[in-house]
């Protein structure tokens, strides 16, 4: 009897084991393999080895060496700016929003919300054509600043939700009290609402960060010439030019923004989980 | 006649209604932000106006695009007037009403006051308003009424004018047989993706965090630390990657792993039905992750009780996860595994990125492994059928939004959200 349950519990030990080790080392291969091809003497992918037999840092210094077609710190500071200017905007426009949905009740707020919630289900880069004109009216082709504006203006509908959420788990008794005790509304956002909504604040920046890094539509729609590509639209036309033949350069230049955005993230990590539990499963 | 009307009746002309009720400052103030909003936009309502009727009448002097595209922002800008007319109108008669009761009114001072107290969620949530109405709404607006001309590569401005054919471009989905077939093939392929990847992400993740999070199991922080790593890296690096990795020629998946396991190469970037196992397979090892965050979440929160209770029942490891772990996680779960489909039913970056939706398909516009939004997007981008583009979005966005609708209905979860 004893040692029958021990053998199971060894059993299921043994293939959790197995299953977690097969996915684990799924998960680290084709990041090893990046980190080989980037380090492979060559353009092509051929000779490389995950482990590099005689290992270079050329294709790191390509990047930086400035060749008409390869502005990777050019790319590199226009995907940076962007990509902040959009998290700082989503962070004050959501928040702002959410509180108003939270906490108030006003003519049009049922009516605002459930647009918001169909709004969040058309990807907004189905009106390319509509921003492609907008931004032609506007003399703004290539102006990053209009991007900005579109990634704020398309991740409100999503987080402001997630973050009315979070919002509404927050016990309104707090602000009430402040309240009597005559804060302005204002006040209460900046003292009471925000400092508690920090889970989900580093989630919405997070979304407002990593958002423009994983677009390649609305970018490629409005960003027309080199010197104001980002680097989704740099690195991918680095690869679709002659497949193969400089995939070594773009997986030097694909780490060197990998490994930054991942050592954030996992630092963050905790702060965003405890909000995403409980922002998303209340909804 | 009563107050209530009289002032109604003459606040037809801002301002006058508020005179009337001799709120003096008040009605000039009416008075004067209708006549600059007048003729502030006159020339915007004039050109706008006549512009989204007609699409033009000259060519080379008219540019329907611009001119349907000035049409709809006269028309947002014409609701916007209109809103403060009825607020205008309705203000008049409120204020007329309190005469009649004989109540005093309110003076500007205290309108203002009142003003800022009700008026504070407006304020506050009006940037984001503009900017939705500007990067969302006014582009959802303009791609409608596209499907509704005959915007296409022969009827491109300046050269040519496009006109309003109403309904054809949506029969002819249905009616051309190119068209159709391809609309078809799209739709099935999408409806397969999504389904298949999107609950493979979920079963993959939840199953591994009810693995993880067993209590004997060692090394939790470590094994908790790799699966985020597909969700920390971002996406377009990977997919870019995988690429790579499944290249027939040169990719280390044909080269290294399944030469090494004594398999013949598969054709990943030619053959249609692996282009699509590896897609899927992609997307699992990219999904998995946020849903295993998540239900990791979930299963902390699970009272230890009842798993107490369950053992002294005598019940099995797979009955407690049957009866217990997975119930409870998927009442949690319910809204983040509808966003998950929702999501992939739109994932154009790992189709795209991956084999550009190809391989192609001969005679068709679209390749083995496009979905709607990314056929949408070759329609508009490489064949210039923009009308068809629009008809498509909108077929698209209302399947993806009846769907979602009638499952957040169903899953209660939503009611407690409005």
């Amino acid at each position: 009897m004893r040692s029958s349950v021990r053998s199971k519990k060894f059993l299921r030990l043994f293939v959790s084991y197995a299953i977690l080790t097969f996915v684990a080392v799924a998960i680290i291969y084709p990041l090893l393999w990046t980190i080989g091809a980037s380090l492979n003497p060559g353009n092509s992918l051929i000779s490389t080895t995950l482990i590099p037999k005689k290992p270079t840092l050329d294709h790191y210094r390509e990047l930086f060496a400035g060749k008409e077609s390869l502005l990777y710190e050019r790319w590199y500071w226009n995907s940076m700016k962007i990509s902040f200017f959009t998290m700082l905007g989503s962070v004050i426009s959501v928040s702002f929003t959410a509180y108003a949905f939270s906490r108030f009740r006003f003519k049009g707020r049922k009516n605002a919300l459930t647009l918001f919630l169909l709004l969040q289900m058309v990807p907004q880069f189905s009106a390319l054509i509509a921003l492609f004109v907008l931004a032609q009216m506007l003399g703004m082709l290539n102006s990053h600043w209009l991007l900005i504006l579109l990634y704020i203006g398309g991740q409100i509908p999503m987080n402001t939700y997630l973050m009315k959420g979070y919002m509404d788990s927050i016990p309104r008794d707090l602000d009430e009290s402040a309240k009597i005790d005559g804060a302005s509304n204002t006040r209460i956002f900046f003292q009471i609402l925000l400092p508690l909504s920090k889970p989900m604040i580093a989630v919405v920046a997070m979304n407002g960060f990593t958002g423009p890094l994983g677009d390649f539509v609305l970018s490629s729609a409005i960003l027309r010439t080199p010197d104001a590509y980002t680097l989704p639209i740099g690195l991918y036309n680095l690869v679709n030019e002659v497949m193969g033949a400089s995939y070594t350069t773009f997986a030097a230049g694909a780490l060197l923004i990998s490994i930054p955005v991942a050592i954030v993230f996992l630092m963050l990590q905790r702060n965003f989980v405890s909000g995403l539990t409980l922002g998303g499963i209340k909804g | 006649m009563s107050h209530r009307k009289m002032a109604l009746c003459l606040s037809i002309i801002p301002g006058l209604g508020q005179w009337y009720n001799r709120q003096w400052a008040k009605g000039v103030l009416f008075l004067v932000f209708a006549a600059s909003f007048l003729t502030a936009f006159a020339d915007l309502f004039n050109m706008g106006f006549w512009g989204i009727v007609t699409l033009g009448t000259e060519v080379q002097r008219d540019n329907s695009i611009f001119l349907l595209a000035e049409g709809i922002i006269a028309v947002i800008v014409a609701l916007f007037g209109l809103a403060f007319y009825c607020f205008n109108l309705w203000d008049a008669y409120k204020s007329g009403e309190r005469r009649d009761r004989g109540d005093r009114l309110n003076t500007l001072k205290e309108e203002y006051h009142q003003l800022v107290e009700q008026g504070y969620p407006y304020v506050v949530s009006s940037p984001a308003f503009f900017l939705l109405v500007f990067s969302v709404i006014f582009p959802v607006l303009f791609s409608f009424a596209l499907a509704f001309t005959n915007y296409d590569l022969y009827h491109t401005p300046p050269a040519k004018l496009v006109d309003w054919v109403g309904f054809d471009t949506f029969l002819k989905i249905f009616t051309v047989d190119i068209w159709r077939s391809t609309f078809f093939d799209v739709l099935s392929w999408t409806v397969i993706w999504t389904l298949v990847a999107s609950t493979l992400q979920v079963a993959a993740g939840i199953l591994l965090a009810v693995i993880v999070n067993q209590k004997d199991l060692r090394l939790k922080k470590l094994y908790r630390t790799i699966f985020v790593l597909p969700w920390a890296v971002p996406g377009f690096v990977t997919i870019l990657v995988f690429a790579g990795l499944f290249n027939d020629s040169f990719g280390a998946i044909n080269h290294t792993i399944l030469a090494a396991l004594g398999i013949d190469p598969i054709p990943w970037m030619t053959d249609e039905h692996w282009t699509r196992v590896a897609l899927i397979l992609m997307q699992g090892w990219l999904g998995f992750p946020y849903v295993f965050v998540v239900t990791t979440g979930v299963l902390q929160s699970i009272p230890e009780e009842l798993y107490e209770a369950a053992t002294i029942d005598g019940a099995s490891m797979f009955a407690k996860f049957r009866y217990i772990t997975l119930p409870m996680v998927l009442l949690a779960m319910a809204p983040i595994i509808i966003t998950q489909f929702t999501f992939n039913f739109n994932n154009f970056n790992i189709i795209y990125l991956f084999n550009g939706g190809g391989p192609a398909v001969p005679g068709s516009t679209a390749g083995g492994t496009d979905i709607l939004v990314s056929w949408i997007y070759k329609l508009t981008m490489q064949s210039s059928q923009y009308a068809l583009a629009a008809a498509l979005t909108i077929l698209l966005s209302l399947f993806v939004m009846g769907i979602a609708l009638w499952q957040f209905r169903r899953t209660n979860s939503f009611k407690e959200g409005v």
